[in-house]
């Protein structure tokens, strides 16, 4: 019968999709797993560099530096993390969406926004929806340096200094566990001196010696704070691409699964309503002699 | 803790390269070599590329090299956030003109005007792809 034939080739190229699909997966496994190493590997840095920043806190540093400065805000700038690939489900979708809700609100309050993008896929949307891109990096791997990262956030931090922009966010997806990735919004500048952080133990009064002096050393060890926290940022939307993609690339499989069985049914019924009416034949035909 | 050791914690942003006990570290500093015994009094201060040595016993002694970074000394405790890349003034300048020129480029194909209603049902129809899946799903 005709439909056999084609149901037949149907099945084999579910089948060749079904094996794409779960390479995939187990390659977004095993990428996950790696990406979870480097978030737990940039951990002691953050921190030590914010067990320093919390000393700071405590030292009552005589240098007010301009990372500090709260602004009455006129315009805030966005650092969107996304991925460079498709295929992880909602992922960067839901994220843009949170980013997106942000900027109404912005505009209802008379605020601008600006961006600055890391991956394929930010870079994308926001040149499509025509939104101001202050820089963006896309390409940077699976497992990115944070050399790669540098441009991107000196261009944006510049901005705040030049007071072009009076906050900068970090957007990114917050990697909990395989099955769950939060799209989350972090201020980063101004950095807010934290009151909690404040050891009892260092209350009384002191300052750390600065050399060459408290300006340079300073300014040089908040922008390396902002860097560290935007690389943590980055490395958990990779943690999260693969957690979702892994997700997403087994629920085609299993979709896969359940077409292909179900074709196998139609299959079968053929042939056997194709038997059926053969022997029909046989036995009609042989009567009739 | 003894009052004759420290600890002493090498960092980079990317990974953990020490963290223990040692009895003198001598660091690079900007303004020259810096060698830090215990009880050293609070200083923070820029390190530029070189030899980090810990010295960990009177017999052990251990080299890192390290492309420039913080160093922070508390009484009991000496921190090195440790850079990873090479870091000149020059060369940031270099890699935020870089980013933002491909922002430029990219920009320069699109209109300048922020769509919102364009972002706003680009996402809505992602959504609605993503909920006739699930629906899709749910019915086999």
């Amino acid at each position: 019968m005709a439909g056999s034939q084609e149901i037949r080739t149907q099945i084999k190229s579910i089948q060749n999709t079904q094996k794409i699909t779960k390479a995939m997966e187990m390659v977004a496994a095993s990428k996950m797993r790696k990406a979870v190493g480097q978030m737990e590997k940039a951990r002691p840095y953050a921190n030590k560099i914010s067990y320093v920043m919390s000393h700071l806190a405590n030292a009552h540093a005589e240098y007010n530096s301009v990372y500090f400065e709260v602004r009455e805000v006129k315009k805030r700038a966005y650092i969107v993390v996304s991925s460079d690939r498709g295929l992880c489900g909602g992922l960067n979708n839901n994220l843009f969406k949170k980013v997106i809700e942000s900027t109404l609100e912005n505009k209802k309050n008379e605020i601008d926004t600006s961006y600055s993008v890391f991956g394929n896929k930010a870079a994308g949307f926001f040149q499509r929806i025509g939104g101001e891109v202050i820089s963006q990096s896309t390409q940077v791997g699976d497992q990115p340096k944070i050399e790669d990262l540098l441009g991107t956030i000196k261009s944006t931090i510049d901005k705040f200094i030049s007071k072009d922009v009076d906050e900068v966010y970090v957007a990114y997806n917050k990697f909990f566990n395989t099955v769950s990735q939060i799209p989350t919004i972090d201020k980063i500048l101004p950095i807010s001196s934290n009151d909690e952080a404040i050891d009892k133990e260092y209350s009384h009064y002191w300052d750390y010696l600065y050399e060459p002096d408290a300006k340079e050393v300073l300014e040089s060890l908040f922008v390396r704070f902002i860097e560290s926290l935007t690389y943590r940022a980055v490395v958990e939307n990779i943690a999260s691409e693969q957690a979702s993609r892994m997700v997403a690339m087994k629920s085609s499989s299993d979709n896969a699964s359940d077409l292909i069985d179900e074709l196998q049914i139609i299959y079968n019924k053929n042939r056997q309503a194709a038997i059926t009416q053969e022997i029909s034949e046989i036995i009609s035909g042989a009567s009739a002699l | 803790m003894s009052d004759k050791t420290m600890r002493l914690d090498i960092v980079s942003a990317e990974e953990e390269l020490f963290s223990a006990e040692v009895q003198m570290v001598y660091a690079p500093a900007e303004m020259g070599e810096v060698g830090i015994t215990p009880k050293h009094t609070p200083l923070l201060t820029k390190l530029k590329a070189g030899d980090v040595r810990a010295e960990i016993s009177d017999s052990e002694t251990k080299i890192f090299f390290i492309s420039g970074g913080i160093l922070e000394i508390q009484p009991n405790a000496v921190t090195i956030l440790s850079d990873t890349a090479i870091r000149e003034s020059d060369l940031d300048e270099d890699r935020a003109k870089k980013s933002e020129l491909a922002a430029k480029q990219a920009m320069e194909n699109s209109n300048s005007d922020m769509d919102l209603v364009k972002a706003k049902t680009e996402l809505a129809q992602a959504a609605a792809q993503l909920r006739l899946i699930k629906k899709l799903k749910g019915k086999r």
